[in-house]
C-alpha cells in the first residue's frame, strides 16, 4: 500500500492509476455492450440475462453477490478515475496559467483535447442512466423486478429499455453520450498504453489502431440500441 | 516582401506586457527569421527604442537557445526546424505574424521573448547522468553496443533543450524533454546500474515544476529534433517499475 | 618577464608521465579548502569544473548562457580524434602527434602536442562511460571516419552532432557535481574582468545578465575556458555570443596573448547570401570525404552546374594535390578556393563560392548511403539555401572558424599571471598555425579532463592555507569600479550608430586585411583604420536601455569594444610574422606554386604579446620553439 500511495503522489503514478481504472471501466463498458446485444435476441433472452447476472456465483456467493463485487470494483475505479482526473486537470491548469493569444492544435486530436469535457458528459450520463434504467426514477413506465412463485425474481429489462428509448430526446441524449464515450475511448485507449509504457517495444503504430477499433465497436454497439428502438426494428 | 509583426513586449518579469505591432518592409526571402528580427532591432535602436530581446546563439539549430511561438506554433510553421533555422521563404508577402514567448509557469518571462528555462537544468541535475568519475573508464570498445541500440540512444540524445515541447503542450508538461534524457541513458548499457533510481529522481524533479502528460502529442509535433513521444511511454514504464519495485535497480 | 614554458625534460614520450610523477599533490582533505573559479562551461570548462569537483575542490562555474549546456562546443559537427587505432590502419600516438604538429605547420610546442595525442584515448573511454552515443558498427564496436590532414580513420563521431553529445556528457558530469553541492553554477553571468592582486589571479568581476548586478567572486585559482574569438570577423561559423572579453580582460591585466593572428578559415561553409547575414554556417568537413570540389574551367561559364560537362570542370584540389585530393588540410583548401574565385571562376551570387558535388558519390554508393552519412547536413543546407544537394551541387566558401591564438600558457596551462589557467580554444597551446579537423574537441577535453586537474594541484599546493581575497579588498574594489565605469561610458555615448553596424565594419576590415591572405601594406592600412573606427565607436555607439536589466545591446557593446582592441593586436601580430605558415598567409611569402612559405630561421617562435597600457604599443615576447622529435619540413600534401 505504501508503494501505491507513493505512486499516487506523482503525476505519472496518477496517470497510471487512471489508466488501470480506465481499463476496468473500459472492460465494463465492453462487456455491458456485448450483454446488451441480447436486446436483439428478444425480451426473453435479455431478461434472462439480467436474471443470470444476479445468479453468478450462487450458491458459493449469495444472490447478487458477484454483482456487488463487480459494482464495488467499478465504483472504486470510477472514484479513482475521477479524482485523479480532477487533480491532474488542476495541476495542468496551474502549470500553464497564461495562454497564448494565438494557438491552434498542431497534431493533438479532437478526442485528446476533449477528454475533460467528455469525461464530465459521461459522468452525467451515468447518473442519468442509473436513474433511468436501473432505479427507474426518471423512467415514466418502469417495470421493477418482481418476485414470482418459486422465489425467482423476474425482470423486464427489455420493456424498460424499449419504452425508455421510444422517447426521442432520451435516445438523443444516449446517442450524444455514446459519441462522447467513443471519443473518450479513442484517445483513452491509446493513451493508456502510453501511460503504462506498454507494450515493451516502443514505436508500435498498432496501438492507435487497437484504440480506434475498440472505441468504434463500443460506440457502434451502444448507439445501435436507441436507433434500433426508434427505427422500430426492436420492440 | 512586407510583413506585419505583432510581438510580445515585456520590460521585466513582474511587469505587464503587451503586443506591439511593427511593419516590416523589404524582407528578403533568403533571410532567416532571426535575421529578420535583427533588421527590426537595428531599426528600433536607430529610432531610439529598445530592441526586442530574444535568445539565440548558434543560429544553426543545435544550442537550443532560440525559441518563440510564431502564429501559435513553437518554432514556427516548419516541422523539425528551430526558430533560427526558419527562413523567410516560407512566408508570403503580406503575412501577419504573432510572436509570443514560451508560456509556462515553470518558464517565467524575463523580458520580451526571453524566458527562464532553469528547471530543465534541475531535472538533469537530479539524475540525468551516469555517475562515473573522470579516469575510471574501461577501454571504450569493451562495451559492445549494437548499432540499432546506439542509434536509438542517439535519437533520444539529440534533444537540444529548447523547451518548445513545454511551450506547446497544453499542460505545460516537460515529459518529452525528460523522457529524451531518460531514454538516452536507459538505452545504453552504461546507463543500466542507475536506471531506475535515475528515472524516479528525474520524474519527481520534473513534476515539481511542470504539468502532467495527457498524451496530446503536441510536443512531438513541434520538437525541432522530432523526438518521439514513444520515449514518454518508455519513461513511464521505467518510472512505474521503479516505484513498484521500491526504487531498486534492476 | 621571461617566458618559461616549463616543459619537463626527458624523452618526448615520457615527459607527461614524468611530470605527473613530480607534480605536487593536494591531499583530499585539503582539496575541500580550495576554491576554484572556472569561467566557461564548454567542453573545456565543463569537463574541468566537473573533474575538479570530483577531486574535491570547491568549484564555481560561470557561463553567459542561460544553461551550461549551450556553450558553443555544442555546435561541433564532425568528430573527435583519438589514436585508438581501432581500424588497424596503422594509427598510433606518434602519428596523431605528427599529423597534428605538421598540420599546425610546425608552430606548436612538441611536448604539448604529444601529451594531447597521449591522452586522446582516455577521452574516448571517458565519454563512452558517460553514455556518449558514438556511432557504432553493426558488430557493436565504435565506428570511425577520416578527416582532413590525416591518412588514417581516427575520428569518432555521433552523427553530425559530435560536439553536442560530448558537451552533453560533460554537462551531465557537471550537473552531477552541482547536485552534490560541489559546483556552484552561475549561468547568465558574464565575466567582465579579472582580479589580480600581488601579481596573482584571485578572482573575477561579473555582470549578472538578468539583473545587471555587478558581482565579485574570489578564489584560489581562476580557470578561463571561454572559447574562441572568430567573431571578431562579425561573420564566422561561431555562435553569436562567442567573444574575446574574458581573455582580453586578462590580457589587459598582464596575461600574454599568443599568436593572435592565427585564425582558421574553414573551407566548407555556406556562402553569404545578403548583407543582413548574421553568421555563416559550417558544413562539416567530413563532406569532403565523398564530395568533390570543382569550379568551371573558364571564368565565363554561366551554365548551371549539371550542364557543365566533366571536361569543362576543374577539380582543382584533386589536380593540385593528388595524394590528399579533396582531403587536404583546411588552410590549403580555403586558400585554393579563394584563388579560383579571385580568378573569376567562383560560382553563385557574387562569384564567391565553389561546388561541392556529390553526384559521383551518389552514383557510386547510392543515395541511401549518402543520406545515411550526411542526411542531416544535407537537410541543413537545404533549409538555409532552399537548394537540394542531392540534385544540385552544394556551394561552399571559406569562413572564419577557429582561433588557434589565445592566451599564452606554459606546459601546465598556466598563463603568465600565476593562478590564471587557460584551457580549450581560449589558450594557444596545441594547434600551432593551423588546427586539424576533429582536434579542438580533443584538446578541450584533454585540457579539462586530463591535464588541468593535475597541473592546477601543483599551483594550489604552493598556496596552502591562504584565504581567498576578501570581496572588499582594494584590488577587488578597484576592478569593480573600472568595470562599472566602462559600462557607464558605453551607455552614455548615446550616439547614432548601432553596435552591429560597427561590428560589421570592423569584421569587414579584418576579413579584408587579416583574413585568408595578408600583406604588409594591407596590415599597415588596417592598423590605421581600426583605431580610427574604434575612436568613432566610443563616440557614436548607441546602446539603448540601462545597466540594471537584461540588456543584450549592452552585452554586445562590451564585447565589440574588446574586439576592436583585439583586431589591432591581430594585425600587429600578422605584420610581425614575416612568413607564411598554416593559416597565416603573407602574400610576400609564397612558393612558386603559391603555397605558404615558412621562414624557420627567423620565425620558429610563439609570439606572446604583453599589454603596456592603452597609449603604448604592446611588447612582443618570443617563445622559441624547439623541435627534437620532428624536423620541420615544407608541408606537402601533393
Ligand atoms: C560550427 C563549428 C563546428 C566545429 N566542429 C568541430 C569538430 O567537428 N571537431 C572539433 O574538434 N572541433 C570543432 N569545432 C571547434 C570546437 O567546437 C571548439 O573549438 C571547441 O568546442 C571550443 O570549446 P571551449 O570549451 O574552449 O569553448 P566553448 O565551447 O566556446 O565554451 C565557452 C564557454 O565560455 C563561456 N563564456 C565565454 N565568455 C564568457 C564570459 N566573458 N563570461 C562568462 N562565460 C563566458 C560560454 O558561456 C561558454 O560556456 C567546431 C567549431 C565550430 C564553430
Ligand atoms: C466518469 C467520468 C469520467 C471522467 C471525468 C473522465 C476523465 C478522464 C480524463 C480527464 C482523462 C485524461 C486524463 C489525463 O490524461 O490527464 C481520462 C482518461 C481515460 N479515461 Fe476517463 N473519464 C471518465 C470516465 C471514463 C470511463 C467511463 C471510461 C471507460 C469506459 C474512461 C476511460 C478512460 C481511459 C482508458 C483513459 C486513458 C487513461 C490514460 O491516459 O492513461 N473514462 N478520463
Ligand atoms: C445505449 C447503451 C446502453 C444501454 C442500452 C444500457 C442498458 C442498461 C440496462 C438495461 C441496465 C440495467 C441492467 C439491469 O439492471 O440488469 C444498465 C445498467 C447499467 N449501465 Fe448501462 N446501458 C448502456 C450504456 C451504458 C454505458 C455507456 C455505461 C457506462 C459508461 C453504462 C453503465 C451502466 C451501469 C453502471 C449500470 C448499473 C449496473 C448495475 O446494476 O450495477 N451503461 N444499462
Ligand atoms: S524534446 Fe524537443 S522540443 Fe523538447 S526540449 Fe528537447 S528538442 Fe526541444
Ligand atoms: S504535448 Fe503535452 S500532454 Fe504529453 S504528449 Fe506532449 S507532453
Ligand atoms: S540559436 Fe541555437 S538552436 Fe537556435
Amino acid at each position: 500500500m505504501g508503494r501505491l500511495s507513493d505512486l499516487y503522489h506523482s503525476a505519472v503514478g496518477k496517470k497510471a492509476l487512471m489508466a488501470v481504472s480506465g481499463i476496468v471501466l473500459f472492460g465494463f463498458v465492453l462487456v455491458h455492450m456485448a450483454g446488451n446485444l441480447k436486446l436483439y435476441q428478444g425480451a426473453e433472452k435479455l431478461n434472462a440475462y439480467a436474471a443470470w447476472l444476479r445468479q453468478i456465483g450462487v450458491p458459493l456467493l449469495p444472490e447478487t453477490g458477484a454483482l456487488w463485487v463487480a459494482r464495488l470494483v467499478l465504483l472504486a475505479a470510477v472514484g479513482i478515475h475521477i479524482v485523479a482526473a480532477y487533480q491532474l486537470t488542476r495541476l495542468n491548469q496551474r502549470a500553464r496559467p497564461v495562454g497564448y493569444r494565438d494557438r491552434s492544435a498542431v497534431q493533438a486530436t479532437y478526442a485528446s483535447r476533449t477528454m475533460r469535457w467528455g469525461g464530465v458528459i459521461i459522468l452525467l450520463f451515468v447518473v442519468y442512466h442509473l436513474l433511468h434504467l436501473t432505479w427507474g426514477t426518471v423512467h415514466p413506465d418502469f417495470v421493477h423486478p418482481e418476485v414470482v412463485a418459486g422465489g425467482e425474481t423476474e425482470y423486464d429489462v427489455f420493456h424498460n429499455v424499449v419504452t425508455g428509448f421510444r422517447v426521442w430526446w432520451v435516445s438523443g441524449f444516449y446517442i450524444v453520450a455514446q459519441l462522447a464515450l467513443g471519443l473518450h475511448l479513442y484517445h483513452g485507449l491509446w493513451s493508456l498504453f502510453q501511460s503504462l509504457g506498454l507494450p515493451n517495444q516502443s514505436a508500435q503504430p498498432w496501438r492507435r489502431r487497437v484504440a480506434a477499433v475498440f472505441a468504434l465497436v463500443v460506440t457502434v454497439g451502444n448507439v445501435s440500441f436507441p436507433i434500433s428502438v426508434l427505427g422500430g426494428w426492436v420492440g | 516582401m512586407r510583413l506585419t509583426l505583432e510581438i510580445w513586449r515585456q520590460e521585466a518579469p513582474d511587469e505587464a506586457g503587451r503586443f506591439v505591432t511593427y511593419e516590416m518592409e523589404d524582407v528578403s526571402p533568403h533571410m532567416s527569421f532571426l535575421e529578420m528580427l535583427d533588421v527590426l532591432n537595428e531599426r528600433l535602436v536607430d529610432e531610439g527604442e529598445k530592441p526586442v530581446a530574444f535568445e539565440h546563439d548558434c543560429r544553426e539549430g543545435i544550442c537550443g537557445s532560440c525559441g518563440m511561438l510564431i502564429n501559435g506554433k513553437a518554432h514556427g510553421p516548419m516541422r523539425a526546424t528551430a526558430t533560427c533555422q526558419l527562413h523567410m521563404r516560407h512566408f508570403s508577402d503580406g503575412d501577419h505574424l504573432i510572436i509570443e514567448p514560451w508560456r509556462s509557469a515553470a518558464f517565467p518571462v524575463i523580458k520580451d521573448l526571453v524566458v527562464d528555462r532553469a528547471p530543465f537544468d534541475h531535472i538533469v541535475q537530479s539524475g540525468g547522468y551516469v555517475s562515473v568519475n573522470t579516469g575510471s573508464a574501461p577501454d571504450a570498445n569493451t562495451i559492445p553496443i549494437g548499432k540499432e541500440r546506439a542509434d536509438r540512444a542517439m535519437d533520444a540524445a539529440e534533444c537540444i533543450g529548447c523547451g518548445a515541447c513545454v511551450a506547446q503542450c497544453p499542460n505545460g508538461a516537460a515529459q518529452l524533454f525528460t523522457a529524451a534524457k531518460v531514454a538516452h541513458l536507459a538505452s545504453l548499457p552504461q546507463g543500466q546500474p542507475e536506471r531506475y533510481r535515475r528515472v524516479a529522481e528525474m520524474v519527481e524533479t520534473m513534476e515539481r515544476y511542470f504539468g502532467s502528460c495527457t498524451n496530446y502529442g503536441e510536443c512531438e509535433a513541434v520538437c525541432p529534433k522530432e523526438i518521439s513521444i514513444d520515449f514518454i511511454a518508455d519513461m513511464n514504464r521505467d518510472y512505474l517499475k521503479s516505484k513498484l519495485r521500491g526504487g531498486e535497480s534492476g | 618577464m621571461t617566458l618559461e614554458a616549463r616543459v619537463p625534460d626527458g624523452p618526448l614520450a615520457e615527459k607527461w608521465q614524468r611530470h605527473r610523477d613530480r607534480l605536487k599533490l593536494v591531499n583530499p582533505a585539503n582539496k575541500r579548502r580550495f576554491d576554484v573559479i572556472v569561467v566557461g562551461s564548454g567542453l573545456a570548462g565543463g569537463s574541468a569544473a566537473a573533474t575538479l569537483a570530483e577531486l574535491g575542490y570547491r568549484v564555481q562555474c560561470f557561463c553567459f548562457h542561460d544553461s551550461a549546456r549551450r556553450a558553443h562546443s555544442i555546435a561541433a559537427q564532425g568528430g573527435i580524434n583519438a589514436a585508438k587505432n581501432y581500424q588497424n590502419d596503422g594509427d598510433s600516438v606518434w602519428r596523431l602527434f605528427y599529423d597534428t604538429i605538421k598540420g599546425g605547420d610546425f608552430r606548436s610546442r612538441e611536448a604539448n602536442v604529444h601529451r594531447l595525442a597521449e591522452v586522446s584515448m582516455a577521452i574516448i573511454d571517458q565519454c563512452v562511460a558517460q553514455g556518449v552515443p558514438f556511432a557504432r558498427e553493426y558488430g557493436g564496436t565504435l565506428a570511425n571516419r577520416s578527416f582532413g590532414g590525416a591518412q588514417v580513420s581516427r575520428t569518432f563521431y555521433a552523427r553530425g552532432q559530435t560536439g553536442q553529445q560530448l558537451l552533453l556528457g560533460a554537462y551531465q558530469a557537471l550537473s552531477r557535481q552541482i547536485e552534490l553541492g560541489r559546483v556552484t553554477m552561475y549561468p547568465r553571468t558574464e565575466m567582465l574582468d579579472l582580479v589580480v592582486s600581488d601579481g596573482r589571479a584571485r578572482g573575477i568581476v561579473t555582470r549578472n545578465l538578468r539583473t545587471g548586478a555587478i558581482e565579485t567572486h574570489t578564489a584560489d585559482a581562476v580557470v578561463l575556458a571561454t572559447g574562441g574569438y572568430s567573431n571578431v570577423f562579425f561573420l564566422s561559423t561561431n555562435a553569436k555570443g562567442c567573444n574575446v572579453t574574458a581573455i582580453w580582460r586578462a590580457y589587459r591585466r598582464g596575461a600574454y596573448f599568443a599568436n593572435p593572428c592565427f585564425t582558421q578559415i574553414h573551407p566548407t561553409c555556406i556562402p553569404q547570401s545578403g548583407d543582413y547575414q548574421s553568421k555563416l554556417t559550417l558544413m562539416s568537413e567530413s563532406l569532403r570525404n565523398d564530395g568533390r570540389i570543382w569550379v568551371p574551367e573558364s571564368a565565363d561559364d554561366e551554365r548551371p552546374p549539371g550542364d557543365v560537362p566533366k571536361e569543362d570542370r576543374d577539380y582543382y584540389l584533386e589536380r593540385k594535390y593528388p595524394a590528399f585530393g579533396n582531403l587536404v588540410p583546411r588552410d590549403i583548401a580555403s586558400r585554393a578556393a579563394k584563388e579560383v574565385c579571385d580568378e573569376g571562376r567562383g560560382v553563385g551570387p557574387g562569384g564567391r563560392g565553389v561546388y561541392l558535388d556529390f553526384a559521383d558519390a551518389i552514383q557510386r554508393l547510392g543515395r541511401d548511403t549518402i543520406a545515411d552519412r550526411y542526411g542531416n547536413l544535407f537537410e541543413m543546407y537545404e533549409r538555409i539555401t532552399g537548394e537540394d544537394p542531392y540534385e544540385v551541387p552544394m556551394r561552399i566558401y571559406p569562413a572564419p572558424h577557429y582561433t588557434m591564438g589565445g592566451l599564452w600558457v606554459d606546459y601546465d596551462l598556466m598563463s603568465t599571471i600565476p593562478g590564471l589557467f587557460v584551457i580549450g580554444e581560449a589558450n594557444f597551446s596545441d594547434h600551432g598555425a593551423n588546427r586539424l579537423g576533429a582536434s579542438a574537441l580533443m584538446q578541450g577535453l584533454a585540457d579539462g579532463y586530463f591535464v588541468l586537474p593535475y597541473t592546477i594541484g601543483d599551483y594550489l599546493a604552493q598556496h596552502m592555507g591562504e584565504e581567498p581575497l576578501a570581496t572588499d579588498h582594494p584590488a577587488v574594489r578597484e576592478t569593480v569600479a573600472e568595470v562599472e565605469k566602462r559600462i557607464g561610458v558605453l551607455l552614455a555615448a548615446d550616439g547614432d550608430r548601432t553596435v552591429d553596424s560597427f561590428h560589421r565594419e570592423l569584421g569587414a576590415l579584418c576579413w579584408e586585411y587579416c583574413g585568408m591572405s595578408r600583406s604588409a601594406s594591407g596590415l599597415r592600412k588596417a592598423l590605421e583604420e581600426i583605431p580610427a573606427l574604434r575612436e568613432e565607436y566610443w563616440q557614436r555607439v548607441n546602446v539603448p536601455g540601462s545597466a540594471e536589466e537584461l540588456n543584450q545591446a549592452l552585452e554586445k557593446a562590451g564585447r565589440v569594444a574588446d574586439f576592436f582592441e583585439l583586431a589591432e593586436l591581430m594585425c600587429r601580430d600578422a605584420l610581425d610574422r614575416g612568413e607564411s605558415c598554416g593559416t597565416h598567409f603573407r602574400e610576400e611569402h609564397q612558393t612558386e606554386k603559391g603555397e605558404a612559405l615558412r621562414n624557420d630561421e627567423e620565425y620558429t617562435y610563439v609570439s606572446a604579446w604583453e599589454f603596456q597600457g592603452d597609449e603604448a604599443e604592446p611588447e612582443l615576447h618570443r617563445e622559441p620553439l624547439e623541435f627534437e622529435a620532428v624536423s620541420p619540413s615544407q608541408r606537402s600534401y601533393e
